[in-house]
C-alpha cells in the first residue's frame, strides 16, 4: 500500500519532443486514478515513468514519501500489467503468475509460491489453465494471466497500461467490472491508463484529464461531467460528446444556431460583457418538448427544428441536427476537434431523446432544454465561465466519502469471507 | 481449415509417396551400394547379393582410413568451429538490427544478401593466390574464413527476422516483476531468441558442411582437406577396382550427423518456426 506523488514531472525526449509538460498528481493511498486523454497525450509515458521504464527528465516523483527517481523499477515494487499482457511464452500459466516470486530468491518458499498462486488463480478462476502456455489461451484469460502476475506478489501499487483495449466490447465490460471489485478488495492503490472515457468514468475514484502533455483537470467522474473547466473536458467526457454551438450575445437574449435563450442571472454573470461565446449542452439534457408535460416544458427553453438523421437504440434516440457554425469560433472548434482525435465532420447537434420520441429522418421536431445545463466558455481561452468551484469541491467531497465507504465495506466483507472459508474446510473435513 | 474429404486425403497420400520416393531413392541407392562387394557393384540389381561391411571396414580401418578418417575430422572441426563463429557474430549483428535504429542498418543488409548470392566459383580462383600468398592455402582458417562468407549473411537474415518477432517488452515486464537487467534478458529473451538461435546454427552448420568448391579448392592435402572433396580421392583396393562402394560408404558416414543433428534439434526448429509472440 502506498502514495504516489507526481510533482511538476516533465518527459523531454532526445529530439526535444516534450512528452509531458510539468504534471502534478498526488495519489492517495487506496485510490484508483485514471490517467485518460486522447492517443499523443503522454499519459502511457506518465505510467512508465511511475514504474520506472522511462527517466525522469525533471520533478519529483514520490512512493510513500521516498523520492524514486533514481530507483530501478525492480526496486520500486510497482506491478504493471501490459497493454498486450506480455506474457512469458515459454512458461505456462503458472510459471507465469509465479514469476515475480520466483525472482525473489529466498523470500518465498515453494510451499509458499504454490499457495499463493492457486489463490491468485481461484480468484481469476484461471485455476483449470495453470498448466497451460498463454499462446493457448483466449485473450480475455491472457488477461487475466496478467493481472494474476500483478496482483501475486502484494505489490505497493498497481499500473495498467489500457488493459482492455485488445479485448471485444463485451469482455471489456465483465473485465471492467472484474478489475473494479479486484481493486476494492485489496484496497491497492492504482493507476490506470486508458483512451476510453467509459472506462475513466465507470473505474475511476478521481480521472486525470490530460492533453498535449498537460493536466487539464483532476477531479472525480462526476465533477468533470458537471464542472468541467474547459472545452477540452467538456468535450471529451461524456458520451455522445456534448455539442459546442457558437452563441452571439444581443441584450437579454442569447442567439444559438438553434434556438433563442433569454439571460438569466447565471448567464448573465458568466457571459460577461462578451458578444460572442461558445455554448455547451449534453445530447442527453435535450428531450422531446411534446413528451414533456405542461409545468416542465414551460420552464425551459422549447424551439423547432428540421432533424437530418435519426438512430434508434432502444433505450434512446439520437437525432443530428446540422447548424452553420460561426466563422469567429469555427477555428477553435477545429483545433478542439483534432485535439479530441476528431475527424473534421460537418457541425451538428446531437441529441439523445427518449425512446418513445415520434421524431424521425426529416422530420421538423419540436425540441426543449433546461437553460440551466447550458455551459458556456470562453471562445479564446475555452476556459468554462459557468463552472462553480464550490459545487465542484462539493462533488468531490461526497465522491471521497463514498470511495471510504465502498473501500471499507469491500475489505470488511472479504475479511469476512476469509474467516469464514477455514470454517467451512473444517466443517467439510 | 476443415477436415479433409477421403477423396482430397487420397491424393495426399499418392502425393506424398511420390515426393518421398523422388526425394529418398538417391538415398536409398547408396545406402544399399555402400553394402554391396565390388564384385557386385555392376550386377544391375539394386540390392547387393550379399550384405558387407566390406566398404565401411575400408575406409574406416582399412587403407582408405588415412584419407577419410583426416578428412573426417577437418570437416567436423572446420563446421563446427565457422558454425560457432557465424552465430556469435550473426547474433550481435541480429540484435542490433531488430532492436537499434542506426545508420546504415540497410546498408549491412544489402551488403550480406550481396554477398550471399556473390558466385562462389568466380572468387575461388583469386582466394587460390591470395591464401597461397599469404599462407593459409591448406589450412583450417583458411576453409573457415570463406565458410564464414557463406555462413554469416544467411544467419544474419534468418535471425534479423527472428529476433523481430520477439516482444521486447516482455524484457521490461521482467524488469518490473523484480528482475536485473541481466535477468531479464537470461529469463525472458533468451529462452524466446534460442530456437531460433539452434535453428540458424544447424542451417549455418549444413551450409558449411555440404560445401565443395571450396574444399577442392584450397586445400592440397589431408592437413584441411574435408569429406566432400576427399570423397573425389578415393580410389579402389587395388587400381582395377572401382572406389563406388567406398564412396557410398563414406558419403552414408557424412549424412549421418545430418540426420542426427536433425532429429535433436527437430524439437526446437519445429517450436522456432512455431512460437511466435503472445499477442502484440
Amino acid at each position: 500500500m502506498a502514495s504516489i506523488v507526481l510533482r511538476d514531472v516533465v518527459k523531454e525526449y532526445g529530439d526535444g519532443f516534450l512528452a509531458v509538460k510539468g504534471v502534478s498528481l498526488e495519489i492517495a493511498d487506496g485510490e484508483f486514478v485514471i490517467l485518460v486523454g486522447p492517443s499523443g497525450c503522454g499519459k502511457s509515458t506518465i505510467l512508465r515513468m511511475i514504474v520506472g521504464l522511462e527517466d525522469i527528465t525533471s520533478g519529483d516523483l514520490e512512493i510513500d514519501g521516498t523520492r524514486v527517481n533514481d530507483k530501478a523499477p525492480r526496486d520500486r515494487n510497482l506491478a504493471m500489467v501490459f497493454q498486450n499482457y506480455a506474457l512469458y511464452p515459454h512458461l505456462t500459466v503458472f510459471e507465469n503468475i509465479a514469476f515475480p516470486m520466483r525472482l525473489a530468491k529466498g523470500r518465498f518458499t515453494d510451499e509458499e509460491i504454490r499457495e499463493r498462486v492457486t489463490r491468485a488463480a481461484e480468484r481469476l478462476e484461471l485455476t483449470e489453465h495453470l498448466e497451460r502456455k498463454p499462446g493457448n489461451l483466449s485473450g480475455g484469460q491472457r488477461q487475466r494471466v496478467a493481472m494474476g502476475r500483478a496482483i501475486v506478489r502484494e505489490a505497493d501499487a498497481f499500473l495498467f497500461d489500457e488493459p482492455l483495449s485488445n479485448l471485444d466490447a463485451k469482455l471489456r465490460g465483465q473485465m471492467r467490472t472484474e478489475i473494479a471489485r479486484l481493486q476494492r478488495r485489496l484496497g491497492t492503490t492504482t493507476v490506470y491508463v486508458t483512451h476510453d472515457q467509459t472506462e475513466a468514468m465507470t473505474l475511476g475514484d478521481r480521472v486525470a484529464v490530460l492533453r498535449r502533455g498537460e493536466l487539464q483537470q483532476v477531479a472525480s467522474p462526476r465533477a468533470l461531467y458537471e464542472q468541467p473547466t474547459n472545452l477540452f473536458v467538456a468535450g471529451f467526457i461524456g458520451s455522445p460528446p456534448m455539442n459546442f454551438l457558437p452563441g452571439r450575445v444581443e441584450g437579454d437574449v442569447l442567439h444559438l444556431p438553434v434556438a433563442d435563450v433569454p439571460l438569466d442571472e447565471r448567464l448573465r454573470a458568466a457571459v460577461g460583457d462578451r458578444s460572442l461565446v461558445i455554448v455547451g449542452i449534453r445530447p442527453e439534457h435535450v428531450e422531446d418538448a411534446t413528451l414533456l408535460d405542461d409545468a416542465r416544458a414551460d420552464a425551459g427553453v422549447r424551439f423547432e427544428t428540421d432533424v437530418d438523421v435519426t438512430e434508434w437504440l432502444g433505450a434512446e434516440l439520437y437525432a443530428y441536427i446540422p447548424f452553420e457554425t460561426a466563422p469567429e469560433v469555427a477555428s477553435k472548434l477545429e483545433e478542439l476537434d483534432r485535439d479530441l482525435d476528431g475527424e473534421g465532420m460537418r457541425s451538428q447537434v446531437v441529441v439523445a431523446l427518449d425512446a418513445e420520441s415520434r421524431v424521425r429522418d426529416g422530420d421538423r421536431a419540436e425540441l426543449w432544454f433546461d437553460p440551466a445545463r447550458l455551459l458556456v466558455f470562453d471562445p479564446e481561452s475555452g476556459v468554462n465561465l459557468t463552472r462553480d468551484d464550490e459545487a465542484a469541491a462539493r462533488i468531490d467531497e461526497r465522491n471521497e466519502e463514498l470511495r471510504r465507504a465502498s473501500l471499507k465495506r469491500a475489505q470488511e466483507r472479504d475479511r469476512a469471507d476469509g474467516e469464514a472459508s477455514p470454517a467451512q474446510e473444517r466443517a467439510a473435513s | 481449415m476443415g477436415a479433409l474429404t477421403r477423396r482430397q486425403r487420397a491424393w495426399w497420400a499418392v502425393i506424398t509417396v511420390l515426393v518421398l520416393v523422388y526425394a529418398l531413392f538417391p538415398v536409398a541407392a547408396i545406402f544399399a551400394t555402400s553394402f554391396k562387394l565390388p564384385s557386385d557393384l555392376n550386377s544391375g540389381r539394386f540390392l547387393p547379393a550379399q550384405w558387407s561391411w566390406t566398404n565401411y571396414e575400408q575406409i574406416l580401418v582399412g587403407n582408405a582410413q588415412g584419407l577419410f578418417l583426416s578428412a573426417l575430422r577437418n570437416s567436423i572441426g572446420i563446421s563446427l568451429i565457422a558454425t560457432a563463429i557465424a552465430v556469435v557474430l550473426a547474433t550481435f549483428a541480429a540484435y542490433a538490427i531488430a532492436r537499434l535504429d542506426f545508420r546504415g542498418k540497410r546498408l549491412i543488409l544489402t551488403t550480406a544478401l550481396a554477398v550471399s548470392i556473390f558466385p562462389v566459383i568466380s572468387i575461388v580462383t583469386p582466394l587460390f593466390n591470395v591464401w597461397r600468398a599469404v599462407g593459409l592455402y591448406d589450412t583450417w582458417p583458411g576453409l573457415i574464413i570463406p565458410y564464414l562468407s557463406l555462413t554469416l549473411p544467411i544467419s544474419i537474415w534468418t535471425l534479423a527476422a527472428f529476433f523481430r518477432q520477439i516482444p521486447w517488452e516482455l524484457e521490461q515486464a521482467a524488469q518490473v516483476d523484480g528482475a536485473t537487467a541481466w535477468q531479464a534478458f537470461r529469463k525472458a529473451i533468451v529462452p524466446l531468441a534460442a530456437p531460433g538461435v539452434f535453428t540458424t546454427a544447424l542451417i549455418a552448420f549444413f551450409i558449411a558442411w555440404n560445401d565443395f568448391v571450396y574444399g577442392i579448392s584450397l586445400t592440397s592435402t589431408e592437413r584441411a582437406r574435408p569429406v566432400p572433396a576427399a570423397l573425389a580421392f578415393f580410389t579402389g583396393a587395388s587400381q582395377f577396382e572401382e572406389p563406388t562402394g567406398s564412396i557410398s560408404a563414406a558419403a552414408v558416414i557424412v549424412t549421418i550427423p545430418v540426420v542426427v543433428l536433425v532429429l535433436l534439434f527437430q524439437r526446437q526448429i519445429v517450436a522456432g518456426l512455431t512460437q511466435g509472440a503472445v499477442k502484440g
